[in-house]
């Protein structure tokens, strides 16, 4: 059975049809890449399955649940984490921190009124940095970390609560090739590891090509084609609409 | 025509820039690279003094403009586009452009919504659509025109490539090259290499707020260890 | 019929002053983003001056609309003044700096026009050649009301074509919506700013002016009119000038129509309308949502340290001190020592709210209100003791909280605080109107603690314990795990949900604490002061909370002691000079002009930029 079964899904913003009737499914441990043009409907997608937004139409299901109507913080305690593309990470609170609220919520303790958080699943929140190799910046501001740090805090983050699927928007976006290929590989291994799916968008072409199964191509808010690597990056009318010739990114071979 | 001397510039505490310099002569292209973080963002606007630099200096025409206030600089002749558009959403195409009119400049063709439209023929069956109805592509030809309709001699573009179709992104490389054609200066901002190496004459590299390297493109093709390490390629 | 018709013209009549009012305070928020508190002001300047005008201009029509127009241009100017020479430092600054400093100018313009005019309230002239009434459906409409109704939507028709039709507009559209890009097109903001703030301020001189003929005269017409216009300007939608019109004649004919069922709460029907609108469309009738709020960047706070040992020491020996204060004060300083610990609970809750919750509101008293109140009226009307009156003030005011804010956290931002300074105002019109329950104007007397406690010394003890406790009790909050929710709610409100957590409903519980905490405060005062009246409730009040939060710095834990110790001196010392009020404007605006940070935000920062800069200069 799919983790993640998406049909028919659809949302306007003041009459511009943002996500038109958009069907997909993600298998068990699979990396699905969704890419298209900035306004294609990705990121609207993503809200959608999340819970951020509510879709107009259509159907989401999770693990053969029918989330579709699901306030976002059902769906996430049913298992889906995410990431978002400008990082959504409180910057006056310490890296740790961040982490530690996601724990406390994970752990039903966000109304405790009385005990110090300080000292709450502090082994756990490192072991979560360690993991995205950011436990020796635990005790720095959020607001001061580097772009590419973010990105990773983030992550850690939307592990906390051993989801089954994640969906990452734009995990890599801004970061150097060799940062780039890490996280990638990080992804990667947590995927081996825990039979995570991910769900992801990217823009750079490379790290799509590189690491995803198949590929999901959105267009005006339809899917405009779906496959493999090979098969989406030879399709005609995706060269049109969205890669071109190939001159503005690197259309050489995948680097994987 | 720019010539931008030694800026350190800071976010509260954060140190952003350190002594950055660099120049832009006349009618050249010239591309900013960097990967997000790096501070081009923040030098574009340290040169149009949104974030005025703590200490270095900034000179355009040989006048210096540190210190000045934000509109006086785009009305010594440098315009700027910004990494999101930030067109005026809730205006329509042709008042988003009548909001970037200033007069002419002396000796230089003056830019009219006309020669804009032929430059962006979408604009032009938009041209009464607001902003937001626009799409990402458009939104950002919408940005160039208007910071255009200022008829500035220096465009400052922040990331023209960003979340675009690859497809409009050859698009955005013919236009470049139409205005460097016109006699305009650009330095563009980019995090990707492949449209610098079709747009740009000359290229920086910027790293954790400092210039890694300068020169040709073709000199930075020459060394790829270069390339490699600071670049998102 | 025909006295309902009548009654409705009256109603589009008020809602013509209404608008004008409003669509000033619109325009002035949609381009600067400053809620301009002195807009009231601003209003009751252009009535003194047209009174002032016509008194000196020949007596005739052309005299009369001569000195409306002359009022109006000169508060235009005025406003311009004000914009150049204050808020222009503003524009980077949080909301609450902007709007304690508006605030300022409000108490400024009251003694000037105190000083110039005097207290008594002044009738106005009648407007030559409209004077008299025409009968319509048999009704006598005033002459006066049917010109008001026809200025009214031709000053709506001239405000769209400026904004609509004109270079000007377009760039003030553009500002509107993003300043720091309208200033890289080249447009000159501070001349923009400006001219809009003269225009403004001309809108809201003009409707004063306009009011003479119908309205007294008198010191109270700002805040009267700044309540209802904030009202207007909410419903319609911020920064939309049809939208105020719009709301201006809902207003207008709600109070003129309410008057009839419900003489007592017409105030009440205007802001449930606003808080009804403002849950279903909160960017107000007409008002669009922002789509891209492009925020100056700001300076982040440090994140929170825990207490070492040498605070701990620091604060353990703060309260030995107060604990040794009645041996060598007398009860004049006991009694002045228990209002600064009661006002560093009230200031503390709010800071709880606004500085932890990142949720500003503009109407506190209302919960340090309710819990005075809720004792005071369980000793009145239920015979109560001390002991259950202390115990009813955080539950009224816990309860006040509970209903209010369930409203108020599904906004955010300027709508928030809007709908918190309404949630007040309808605690006081209430306090204020229900004579038989809570002795109106006259307030409820008696309301005294037990022989035990009747000393000042011991009183004092009691207020020490209870504050102490209740600050200590909201610092503990602000670590535990509740306390971490609202710090990232605040900052990153969309991580919450993606992580499981129901944040509106962490807000709402944020907003419940406050209220019971700032209901400690109002029972611990009551029992002080022997009496409660409608003034703990109104406008002033939370705005001095907001004071001395500004005081002591919004994100330092212990800043509003220290406002509320030196808010509360300055105002027990200021209050018995004369133009009192117009020295203590001075001071806030000395305050937020100098040490935007607050005293103890600013003695941080201090600290902050010497080594900043030592690491600077380290680093070259």
């Amino acid at each position: 059975m799919s983790v993640l079964q998406v049909t028919g899904l659809a949302k306007s913003f003041g009459g511009l049809k943002a996500v038109d009737d958009v069907s997909f499914a993600v298998e068990p441990g699979e990396l699905l890449a969704v890419i298209g043009p900035n306004g294609a409907g990705k990121t609207t997608c993503f809200n959608m399955i999340s819970g951020q937004l509510r879709a107009d139409a259509g159907t989401v299901r999770f693990d053969g649940t029918d989330i579709s109507r699901w306030p976002a913080r059902k769906i996430w305690r049913l298992g889906v984490g995410r990431t978002f593309q400008i990082t959504a990470t409180a910057p006056s609170m310490t890296v740790r921190e961040n982490v530690q609220l996601a724990l406390l919520s994970h752990h039903r303790k966000s109304s405790n009124l009385w005990r110090p958080a300080t000292t709450m699943y502090q082994d756990e929140a490192d072991r979560l940095l360690d993991r995205v190799g950011m436990v020796e910046q635990a005790a720095r501001a959020a607001g001061v970390l580097a772009y590419g740090d973010l990105k990773r805090l983030e992550l850690a983050i939307a592990l906390a609560h051993a989801p089954k699927l994640l969906l990452l928007d734009e995990p890599t976006a801004g970061m150097a090739p060799g940062e780039r290929t890490n996280l990638m590989a990080l992804i990667a291994n947590i995927v081996a590891d825990e039979v995570i799916s991910v769900l992801f968008t990217e823009h750079d072409m490379d790290s799509v090509f590189g690491h995803a199964d198949r590929i999901l191509v959105l267009n005006r808010g339809q899917v405009l084609a779906e496959g493999s690597v090979d098969e989406v990056r030879n399709d005609a009318r995706v060269r049109a609409v969205y890669l071109g010739g190939g001159g503005t990114y690197g259309g050489s071979a995948p680097n994987a | 025509m720019l010539e931008v001397n030694g800026i350190n510039a800071y976010y509260g505490r954060a140190h952003i820039l350190h002594d950055v310099s660099l120049g832009v002569g006349g009618g050249e292209v010239v591309a900013l690279l960097g990967r997000n973080g790096s501070g081009k963002t923040t030098t574009l606007k340290t040169i149009m003094q949104i974030v005025p630099p703590e200490t270095g200096s900034v000179h355009f025409d040989g006048e210096a403009i540190t210190s000045l206030a934000t509109y006086k600089v785009c009305r010594k002749g440098i315009g700027y586009v910004p990494e999101d558009r930030r067109i005026f959403s809730n205006l329509s195409v042709a008042k988003n452009l009548e909001a970037g009119r200033l007069p002419a400049r002396a000796g230089l063709a003056e830019w009219t919504e006309d020669k804009l439209f032929k430059l962006f023929p979408n604009l032009r069956e938009r041209r009464g659509n607001l902003g937001h109805q626009l799409s990402g592509g458009e939104q950002q030809m919408l940005s160039i025109a208007r910071t255009l309709m200022g008829n500035p001699k220096l465009l400052l573009l922040d990331e023209p490539s960003e979340g675009i179709a690859p497809v409009i992104v050859e698009q955005m490389v013919r236009t470049i090259a139409e205005l460097k054609t016109q006699g305009l200066s650009i330095l563009l901002s980019e995090q990707n290499l492949h449209f610098a190496r079709l747009v740009a004459d000359r290229a920086y590299i910027l790293e954790t707020g400092s210039i890694k390297f300068a020169g040709t493109l073709q000199e930075l093709e020459s060394r790829p260890e270069v390339r490699d390490a600071f670049l998102a390629v | 019929m025909g006295f309902y018709f009548a009654q409705f013209l009256t109603g589009l009549a008020s809602a013509s002053a209404l608008f004008l009012v409003a669509s000033g305070l619109s325009i002035i928020f949609g381009v600067t983003r400053i809620v301009n508190f002195a807009h009231g002001s601003l209003y009751m300047v252009g009535a003194y001056l047209a009174y002032s005008v016509v008194n000196w201009l020949p007596h005739g029509v052309f005299g009369f609309w001569a000195a409306v127009v002359i009022a109006a241009l000169a508060v235009g100017v005025l406003g311009a003044v004000v914009e150049f020479v204050l808020l222009r430092h503003l524009y980077r600054s949080p909301e609450l700096f902007q709007l304690v400093a508006t605030f300022g100018v409000v108490l400024v313009i009251q003694d000037a026009a105190l000083a110039i005019w005097g207290p008594e309230d002044i009738v106005g002239p009648r407007a030559p050649g409209l004077d008299s009434v025409v009968r319509i459906f048999g009704e006598p409409i005033p002459e006066y009301d049917l010109a008001l109704i026809v200025i009214g939507p031709t000053v709506l028709l001239a405000v769209w074509l400026v904004l609509n039709r004109t270079r000007w507009g377009t760039l003030v559209l553009a500002a509107t919506q993003d300043r720091e890009m309208a200033a890289a097109l080249g447009i000159n903001q501070t001349l923009l700013f400006t001219s809009v703030f003269f225009l403004g301020a001309f809108l809201a001189g003009l409707g004063g002016a306009l009011q003479i003929p119908r309205e007294t005269i008198s010191l109270l017409m700002d805040l009267n009119v700044i309540a209802e216009a904030f009202v207007v300007v909410v419903i319609g939608g911020m920064g939309s000038v049809p939208g105020a019109f719009l709301a201006a004649a809902i207003i207008g004919e709600l109070n003129a129509f309410g008057v009839l069922v419900f003489p007592q709460v017409t105030i009440v029907l205007a802001f449930l309308v606003m808080a009804v609108v403002l849950v279903l469309r909160p960017q107000g009738l007409l008002g669009r949502p922002e789509i891209h709020a492009h925020a100056p960047a700001h300076v982040r706070e440090a994140p929170l340290q825990p207490f070492g040992h040498r605070q701990r020491l620091a604060v353990a020996t703060v309260i030995v001190l107060l604990a040794a204060l009645p041996m060598v004060a007398g009860d004049f300083t006991l009694v002045l020592a228990t209002d600064i610990l009661v006002f560093a609970v009230f200031a503390a809750s709010l800071q709880f709210i606004m500085g932890t919750g990142g949720m500003v509101s503009f109407g506190h008293a209302a919960y340090f209100g309710l819990g005075a109140y809720g004792a005071a009226l369980v000793v009145k009307h239920l015979g109560g003791g001390m002991v259950s009156g202390l115990v009813a003030a955080p539950l009224a005011a816990g309860l006040g909280a509970l209903l209010f804010g369930w409203f108020c956290v599904r906004l955010s931002g300027v709508y928030l605080a809007m709908l918190t300074l309404a949630a007040a105002q309808i605690v006081w019109a209430t306090a204020f109107q229900w004579q038989e329950v809570t002795g109106g104007d006259d307030g409820i007397l008696g309301v005294w603690p037990p022989g035990w406690l009747a000393d000042r010394t011991a009183y004092y003890y009691l207020a020490l314990v209870v504050c102490c406790g209740a600050i200590l009790a909201l610092r503990r909050i602000v670590y535990a795990p509740f306390g971490y929710v609202l710090r990232g709610g605040r900052d990153a409100p969309l991580r919450m949900a993606a992580i499981g957590i129901d944040l509106r409903r962490h807000q709402w519980f944020a907003f419940v604490i406050a209220g019971v905490f700032a209901g400690i405060a109002g029972g611990i005062y009551v029992y002080s002061k022997g009496s409660v009246f409608p003034d703990e409730l109104a406008i002033p009040r939370s705005v001095n909370g907001l004071i001395m939060v500004l005081f002591g710095g919004i994100q330092t834990i212990l800043g509003p002691i220290v406002g509320a110790l030196t808010f509360t001196v300055l105002e027990d010392q200021l209050s018995r000079l004369e133009y009192w009020r117009a020295i203590l404007g001075a001071v806030i605006l000395f305050v937020v002009l100098i040490a935007p940070q607050g005293i103890v935000g600013g003695l941080a920062r201090l600290a902050d930029a010497v080594t900043d800069r030592s690491m600077r200069e380290a680093e070259r």
